[in-house]
């Protein structure tokens, strides 16, 4: 796992997919912060949060895409597949070398929070509780980008596929608001990422929500290893 | 050291590999010889777990690859058809990726020298593998199989578009390495599986049609009875004083290769060495021969020769 986790760490930064995923990053949360905190002369900073979700929706799968459509498609799959290492451990070391990308570009907040606390008070633990929040409902986001690109040989495919599938986790919220059956509500409530992230940028730290991204993540990093799995014994 | 027992492959209704068994002793090289499509490539791949068996066994130091295939992958080093290289990569860090990969616990500075040295990479370790010439990757691939030292060596079609130089650098490579490693090669070259094979099996359409030692294959394959030869002299007096040769079969004018010079396709019967008669006709017409050559046995015929059991005509109209 550990070898996998540096290569891709490597090959992020010796493509340009690690520069463009964290200056776009940093852009657009630094335009939110100048103009809803600086500008605005406020220290709540939940609207940069809230602008991250939707943020990590469209770039988490250019983060994603490469990470096994491109090894299908350069043959290389096969020395991975043929080495002696676990499924899990090969899906696991691309999705922290994934995680870890993300982080870098979340941890942002914590610069931001640094200047913010010149001007103000800063609440320095709903500050870390939207910062987990991210990193969770990113992780999630990772699990389904990295199962998307192993179906794949297509980059492209991958990223738009993934973006897709984000947008329509995103979507079910206001799919939900026009449902009038009480039981498919619910369960589109249920399902809904952003209601869920929401309520962390309002400072309601909900640990069913926790256990509901963490499970996400486990599910669809399960599945990408069910995908190899499947694809050996087909 | 290997075992297949009963190895089977479907796709679908398709049988790429059909019920084959044998086995590779230590340090031998074993030659893996059929043509395109045969089921050498697949074969290969379950050997090295890289996909299942639809049933049989293959074993591996005596381990099932299904049933544990991390030990049994331990012992294998593989070079695929296409060598599983990352093209933005160096060199040397592509095989610092590998030996962590394989979690080596050899001491890496000297084992990683040892290994470039070995493959003649070390003069490109500091170059992305994008930017390398073909014969240079496939030793880059050569290298990749042979960090952890592991004791089978299994390559698909090592030699495959590089140029006859780089080609017999592989050669040697792979003959210096069989002196301590067990070795699975695929070819679809038979000249090829002969410079280096101790062993050969041939497999055609997932089902092997010979397994025998290379030296004994060559001897079945001769042909001496079978040449070509080109003659300065007068086309249809050549070829009627080359019918009356007793013990030719067939005799085929080809085409005027020289002004005056004509090639001709002769087959005797089989086991008569007719190269000596043909000079003495020569001699007593005061013809020139110009060349005169066995014709090379195709891997259709010899797997026609193994599996038909029969002796084969040359000049079949459509190898034309």
């Amino acid at each position: 796992m550990g070898a996998i986790y540096r290569r891709e760490i490597g090959a992020f930064f010796s493509s340009s997919i690690a520069y463009v995923f964290l200056a776009v990053f940093y852009v657009i949360t630094g335009f939110f912060f100048a103009m809803d905190n600086l500008a605005a002369g406020s220290a709540n900073l939940s609207s940069v949060f809230s602008t991250m979700f939707m943020i990590c929706i469209f770039l988490v799968p250019i983060l994603t895409m490469r990470l096994f459509s491109e090894e299908k498609k350069q043959k290389t799959e096969q020395g991975l597949l043929t080495a002696p290492v676990s499924l899990t451990s090969i899906v696991l070391g691309k999705y922290f070398a994934a995680l870890t990308m993300l982080l870098i570009g979340v941890s942002i907040v914590f610069i931001y929070g640094v200047i913010l606390s010149i001007f103000g008070t800063v609440a320095w633990m709903t500050l870390i509780s939207n910062y987990l929040a991210i990193l969770l409902v990113g992780g999630a986001f990772i699990a389904v980008g990295l199962f998307i690109s192993s179906l794949t040989e297509n980059q492209l495919g991958a990223a738009v596929g993934g973006i897709v599938c984000l947008l329509l986790f995103f979507l079910v919220d206001t799919l939900a608001a026009r449902v009038s059956v009480p039981w498919l509500q619910e369960l589109l409530y249920y399902l809904s990422f952003y209601s869920r992230y929401y309520e962390f940028t309002c400072g309601i730290f909900n640990l069913s929500s926790v256990l509901f991204f963490i499970s996400t993540t486990v599910l669809f990093n399960f599945f990408t290893v069910r995908v190899f799995e499947k694809r050996r014994w087909s | 050291m290997i075992e297949v027992r009963n190895l089977t492959k479907h796709y679908g209704d398709k049988k790429a590999v059909d019920n084959i068994s044998f086995t590779v002793e230590n340090g031998e090289i074993l030659g893996f010889l059929g043509p395109n499509g045969a089921g050498k490539s697949t074969t290969m791949n379950m050997l090295t777990g890289y996909i299942s068996s639809t049933s049989g066994q293959a074993l591996i130091n005596g381990v099932d690859v299904l049933e544990d295939p991390i030990r049994a992958k331990s012992f294998i080093g593989y070079l695929p058809e296409i060598p599983p290289l990352y093209l933005d990569m160096t060199v040397k860090s592509y095989l610092n990726f590998v030996f962590d990969l394989k979690r080596c616990k050899l001491p890496r500075r000297s084992h990683m020298k040892d290994v470039m040295t070995l493959c003649k990479i070390k003069e490109v370790e500091n170059r992305l593998i994008k930017n390398l010439s073909k014969g240079y990757k496939q030793r880059v691939g050569v290298a990749q199989a042979l960090i952890g030292n592991p004791p089978v060596l299994i390559l698909d079609e090592p030699t495959v578009g590089l140029d006859p130089k780089q080609i017999i650098e592989i050669r040697t490579l792979i003959k210096r390495l069989g002196k301590n490693h067990t070795v699975i090669l695929s070819s679809h070259i038979l000249s090829e599986i002969q410079a280096v094979c101790d062993r050969v099996v041939i497999i055609n359409k997932g089902v092997i049609a010979a397994d025998d030692t290379a030296s004994h294959l060559s001897e079945q394959v001769t042909t001496d009875h079978r040449v070509i030869a080109r003659i300065e002299g007068e086309k249809a007096e050549i070829l009627q004083a080359l019918r009356a040769i007793e013990g030719t079969k067939y005799v085929r004018a080809d085409m005027e290769r020289e002004k005056g010079i004509w090639e001709f396709e002769i087959e005797a019967e089989p086991g008569r060495d007719i190269r000596r008669d043909i000079n003495a006709v020569a001699r007593e017409h005061e013809w020139n021969i110009l060349m005169l050559k066995n014709m090379e046995m195709t891997l259709e015929d010899i797997f026609l020769k193994i599996t038909m059991g029969e002796q084969l005509g040359i000049g079949k109209e459509d190898t034309k």
